[in-house]
């Protein structure tokens, strides 16, 4: 029951240029931009789709069943064989290692300074956190060497676990931030119906607020995975390099993907001799670009998975 | 069962900053007790002293006591946890568990504490509940759903209902109706009505009409400007307060004539 009438033309014209008239200036630096973030995008692009493209054809040649199942022993010059089941297991072993040990004690930093931390304590620990952040991967190399030196003699200082205890090093002030973010994330309100329903605050620890953060702190826990993954020199300094299959990281030298990419690499060229049938010139390059098509695969696999664990986790809606 | 609550002489603080000050009052047993005042005077707060859910903030901390049937609250021996079990609690925006479906919500009290409960037992809490929160009809075919899932009003019942779960002696409502609809704001209040005949009811409200209906005493808080420490100014039957208050400041302000 309107009793308002139609809107005289001159109204309609006042309000049309009222709504019509778009600021020249703003619609520019709008397409300005638009066309700024694409090119920066795209640029961004160029690089990661270059160096997708040159792993995936060099590495290809020899990613073969044979390559990813066999090990270096007894494997000289150009000869057609050969592979990267060693390092493969001692990446795998080496990293499950240093999640094992740098989770647990980057989860519990990361709640004590959320959940707890108040003060100077607090204040120290965020400090350290970042001082480790910087340290360079050689150094903690250096330092896991140095520590297992002194407990173990010189002998034991060249094991996975070694390796293990360098790369938590790094990964320990990742875990610890990414958490940290995460369940800083958390909103103050579930805590408090927690408490309200008469819950401990350990139980609310543990039962909400770890579980309303939980896809979050798998991906940062994966996220430092993939920082340490590729680490290569404190693994030079610590696993060491071998030829053989060794899947105990408490005894004797690994082999890992990045260090055996490296050692591939170096030896470079062979020196065929003219008319030798099975010498491969290109051998040991080969092989290094296989295991980093490997390596890659292996980061993309467990990134895969976090966005599965993430999907199942995150809180649903309907 | 509901319980008496007597609260003498309470200071509350945050860090340095007196919040609330010397603020002694009786809340009757199985009775509607509604808090009013202007916005910043120090309700919530103490609201949340009722159940030491106040101690949860940094820094914050009381004086005087509050006793619940005679036994002080913050006394020596006394757990919090054991407190916010007795007492129990409905924040202003609802804030269901987002991992959790509408049923393990209500469970939550349960659950989260680790006790073991039977499927029957389990099946029965619920339903007792969410009828107790006039939420079952519109839930009953959809437990399993998230909580999240629900309108806000309805979420809000389900928060009612999630602290009736754990049967609480006393519930403490802020503002249980202010991010609602009139329609869900009249079925809390019918659910009060229904409650108060178990429990003992605080409720915090910025709407006087709601406080005339629900409430059979009114407390009014005020404060004598910024920085300044909360008051209790008075506190008497709702018809009292709302028709002939002892206090100038209680008549402006029931009557919107304050500042
Ligand atoms: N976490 C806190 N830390 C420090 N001061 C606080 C905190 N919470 C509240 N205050 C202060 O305590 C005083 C009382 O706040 P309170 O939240 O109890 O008011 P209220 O009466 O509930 O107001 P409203 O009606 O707006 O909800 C205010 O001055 C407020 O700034
Ligand atoms: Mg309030």
């Amino acid at each position: 029951m309107s009793t308002s009438t139609a809107p005289t033309l001159d109204a309609v014209e006042r309000t049309r240029a009222l709504l019509v008239s778009v600021d020249p200036g703003r619609r520019r630096i709008d397409r300005i931009m638009t066309v700024l973030v694409y090119g920066a995008f795209a640029l961004a692009m160029v690089p990661l789709i270059s160096l997708l493209w040159t792993v995936i054809d060099s590495g290809r040649v020899r990613f073969t069943l044979e390559f990813l199942t066999s090990t270096m022993r007894g494997i000289y010059g150009g000869i057609d064989a050969g592979g990267v089941y060693h390092a493969m297991i001692g990446t795998l072993v080496i990293t499950l290692l240093a999640a094992v040990i740098s989770v647990p004690v980057g989860l519990l930093t990361a709640i004590y300074l959320v959940e707890y931390g108040r003060g100077p304590l607090a204040r120290a620990v965020t400090f350290f956190v970042d001082v480790m952040t910087g340290i360079p991967s050689i150094v903690a190399g250096l330092f896991a060497f140095a520590l297992f030196t002194l407990i173990l003699g010189p002998t034991g200082a060249r094991t996975g676990l070694v390796g293990a205890v360098a790369l938590s090093v790094l990964m320990i002030p990742v875990v610890v931030r990414s958490c940290e973010e995460m369940l800083k994330l958390v909103p103050n309100e579930l805590r408090e119906a927690s408490y309200a329903l008469g819950v401990p605050k350990w139980l609310t620890i543990v039962r909400v607020v770890l579980r309303t953060s939980v896809a979050g702190l798998t991906t940062g826990v994966l996220l430092a995975v993939a920082r340490v993954i590729g680490e290569t020199a404190p693994l030079v300094i610590t696993a060491g390099t071998t030829d053989s299959y060794n899947v105990n990281p408490f005894d004797g030298r690994m082999m890992t993907l990045p260090v055996y990419i490296y050692s591939q690499w170096r030896q470079g060229v062979v020196p065929c001799r003219e008319g030798q049938a099975d010498c491969l010139a290109d051998i040991n390059e080969l092989r290094a670009w296989a295991a980093a098509l490997l390596l890659i695969l292996i980061v993309m696999g467990l990134n895969l998975i976090g966005r599965l664990v993430t999907r199942w986790f995150s809180p649903k809606l309907r | 069962m509901a319980q008496r609550i007597d609260v003498k002489d309470l200071n509350i603080y945050y860090g340095d900053f007196l919040a609330v000050q010397d603020v002694s009052m009786t809340i009757d047993p199985k009775s509607v007790t509604a808090f009013i005042g202007p916005s910043g005077c120090g309700k919530s707060t103490f609201l949340r002293t009722l159940n030491r859910m106040h101690e949860v903030i940094p820094g914050a901390r009381v004086e005087g006591s509050v006793e619940l049937e005679g036994v002080d609250l913050y006394g020596a021996d006394v757990d919090p946890v054991a407190v916010r079990r007795t007492v129990g609690m409905v924040f202003q925006r609802p804030n269901p568990f987002p991992t959790m479906s509408i049923k393990e919500n209500v469970l939550a009290g349960v659950k989260l504490n680790n006790r073991k409960i039977s499927k029957s037992d389990a099946d029965e809490l619920v339903e007792r509940s969410l009828r107790g929160a006039n939420l079952w009809n519109e839930v009953k075919d959809r437990l399993e759903k998230p909580g999240s899932g629900l309108s806000g009003g309805q979420q809000q019942r389900l928060c009612i209902a999630r602290a009736i779960a754990v049967k609480p002696q006393v519930l403490l409502m802020d503002e249980p109706c202010s991010a609602l609809d009139p329609i869900s704001t009249l079925a809390i209040e019918d659910l009060i009505q229904e409650l108060k005949k178990d429990y003992t009811i605080v409720i915090v409200t910025h709407n006087m009409q709601q406080a005339a209906r629900v409430s059979d005493r009114t407390a009014f808080f005020n404060i004598a400007g910024t920085g300044k420490p909360g008051r209790l100014i008075e506190m008497n039957d709702t018809a009292t307060i709302f028709s002939a208050p002892g206090e100038k400041a209680t008549e402006d302000y029931v009557s919107g004539r304050f500042g």
